[in-house]
């Protein structure tokens, strides 16, 4: 009986929790709260991610009200696997949130803080699942308007220019969404994205569906944070709140990724674009782009959040850059790098927190010699960064090789080449970090420095452990991403 | 094509652009936020533009009636109104709290501010 209605309770709990914070509001009985409803959030994901891959595709009416009318959840392979990384990070990022924001936000707004962190997370989770057009687009901005004020809680002022900013690309980037599917809707006349999905197709040569695809491309791209549509990301990024920028990095431009895929790839999944508008060498040449331009602006940092924020610029570049391929091994590429790239960027911006708890500061400078007075803390980041690069034996590089593989497959080796050249690129960002903590003797801030809390160690382990883990043994990410990409590319080809 | 034609598709996308343009070209952060409300109504009025049907009257059962107008873009649309006053209240309240850290919602001045922390 309840696990029939496993999916929407999915959404419902941390949707009806979020206002219970507000009424119980002590600070500490908040924190528990809200770790509770994210641990009960994980199961559940897990257990949808398990049927699906026993039984196929799960089905949800709404109030029982049939679709294309009523509003459906669909979860098939990629869903179910977006929302376990949902659901998986928000259950790490809530026990590590307490000290982190002890430290970095107002007692008197904690309550709020952990109100707005599950509505995030509802309305993160509610864009995977949901199987409506519109419906997204309400999942959105409830994720968006929650991040907004997550990001301006952040202790510096220029978080309140941070957090204005990304309203404005943010909201306009939705609008452009609505745009997109209003011209469906006039088109097609529904907004299911699976009757869509056999709608479009056959309209494929009107300029109306056309327009659509461009708008929902540019829409979504503003919030992937698509090189050149990333002007956001840094600011809000740097000045966030530690927990959250963990949060943010790990699970709000993922999220996005999906949304895109879906629209390229379900619903656009048969049109055959290079007639019409060669979207996805757009992407590809964006990609492509994104990959060198953040990974060089990357290397001239001196705040390590801004630094790892440019970073994620490039790594989105390498998601885009494997949904572009349209082959299965391309777009499981792109799939398993959401989730790899989750692990390891949500363990680093945790150092970063963990650093952050202990020194006041994570600019370059003031990290200098903290290797040997965080050890443990400092050993997770060097994790993360061997990560980012893509060393063998870590999750990086289960995704680069699979990345270069599709490239190699489709005969495309001056793009494997860049892929290389880029990693390289990271090599140099991630190794001044290393020098600096390691190298060189402690300075002012890091004197007193010692090993950060276990409460905030765990955690960051817990992630940086599962980016080696899976680098280990990729088989489940690998399989259940080819599924899912097979899935995607099987109606079309 | 009688008129008006495609009249008021005309009439909203030239609001659109209008929208846009204040949030693009506009320094002053309340204008880029009344910017971004003319971009959004001008959404809305594409959807509901699009639900009518000539000759069409509002979707109530009622006798001699047979041509309604389509109610579902209504239904989105007020839940769009709904985001939009969110965003809007939430916008002003970032404006009032930078207006309280910086003493400025001038963009430039607020730029300049942070150069020399």
């Amino acid at each position: 009986m309840i696990a029939q209605h496993m999916p929407i309770i999915q959404i419902i709990l941390p949707l009806m929790a979020a206002p219970v914070c507000l009424i119980i509001r002590h600070p500490h009985v908040v924190w528990i709260w809200a770790v509770a409803i994210s641990l009960l959030c994980l199961p559940i994901s897990v257990s949808l991610l398990m049927q699906v891959m026993d039984t196929g595709t799960i089905v949800y009416e709404l109030g029982g009200w049939a679709a294309p009318w009523g509003i459906e959840y669909r979860i098939d392979t990629l869903n179910a696997f977006v929302l376990v990384i949902v659901s998986a990070i928000g259950a790490v990022v809530m026990p590590y949130a307490r000290r982190s924001v002890e430290k970095e936000i107002p007692v008197s707004r904690i309550y709020i803080f952990y109100s707005m962190m599950l509505l995030c997370q509802t309305g993160l989770m509610g864009i995977a699942i949901t199987g409506d057009a519109f419906n997204l687009f309400v999942f959105l901005e409830i994720s968006s308007l929650s991040s907004y004020v997550l990001i301006s809680f952040g202790t510096d002022r220029r978080a309140l220019t941070a957090a204005y900013r990304y309203l404005i690309m943010g909201t306009i980037g939705a609008t452009f969404y609505i745009i997109g599917v209003g011209f469906m809707y006039s088109a097609t006349g529904s907004l299911n994205i699976h009757d869509l999905s056999t709608l479009i197709p056959e309209m494929a040569g009107s300029r109306t569906v056309q327009a659509a695809l461009a708008f929902l491309t540019v829409g979504l791209g503003l919030k992937v944070a698509l090189f050149p549509l990333h002007m956001w990301l840094p600011n809000a990024y740097t000045y966030a709140p530690s927990a959250v920028t963990v949060f943010l990095a790990a699970t709000a431009t993922k999220v996005a990724v999906y949304a895109l895929i879906r629209v390229t790839y379900t619903i656009f999944g048969t049109v055959d674009f290079l007639d019409i508008v060669p979207a996805r060498d757009l992407l590809m040449g964006m990609a492509l782009i994104a990959m060198f331009v953040g990974s060089a602006v990357a290397i001239y940092q001196v705040n390590i959040k801004r630094m790892l924020a440019y970073s994620s610029v490039a790594q989105i570049g390498y998601m885009i850059l494997g949904l572009s391929f349209d082959t299965v091994n391309g777009v499981a590429a792109g799939i398993i790098h959401l989730f790899n790239h989750a692990m390891m960027k949500g363990g680093l911006f945790m150092v970063l927190g963990a650093v952050m708890y202990r020194i006041g500061s994570v600019h370059l400078h003031d990290m200098a010699g903290l290797g040997k007075k965080m050890p443990l803390t400092m050993a997770a980041f060097v994790g993360g960064g061997l990560s980012l690069i893509g060393v063998p034996l870590t999750v990086g590089f289960v995704s680069k090789w699979y990345l270069i593989q599709a490239a190699l497959e489709k005969g495309w080796w001056p793009v494997a080449t860049l892929i290389v050249v880029s990693s390289l690129m990271a090599v140099i960002y991630v190794w001044r970090v290393v020098e600096v903590i390691y190298m060189k003797p402690a300075g002012q801030a890091a004197e007193n420095a010692t090993e950060a809390p276990m409460s905030l160690l765990i955690p960051t382990w817990v992630l940086i452990g599962a980016a080696v883990y899976f680098g280990i043994d990729a088989t489940t990410t690998v399989d259940v991403a080819v599924a899912a990409a097979e899935a995607l590319l099987g109606g079309a080809r | 094509m009688a008129f008006p034609g495609l009249l008021n598709y005309w009439l909203i996308i030239g609001l659109m652009m209008i929208g846009f343009y204040i949030v693009i070209a506009h320094g002053n952060l309340i204008k880029k936020i009344v910017g971004l409300n003319v971009f959004q109504v001008s959404v809305f009025l594409l959807y509901i533009t699009m639900g009518k049907v000539e000759g069409g009257t509002a979707p109530i059962l009622a006798e001699g009636i047979t041509a309604y107008s389509n109610p579902l873009p209504h239904v989105l649309i007020l839940t769009a109104i709904v985001v939009g006053v969110a965003t809007t209240s939430l916008g002003l309240a970032l404006v009032v709290r930078i207006r309280n850290a910086y003493g400025s919602i001038e963009e430039d001045e607020l730029d300049v501010q942070d150069d020399r922390p």
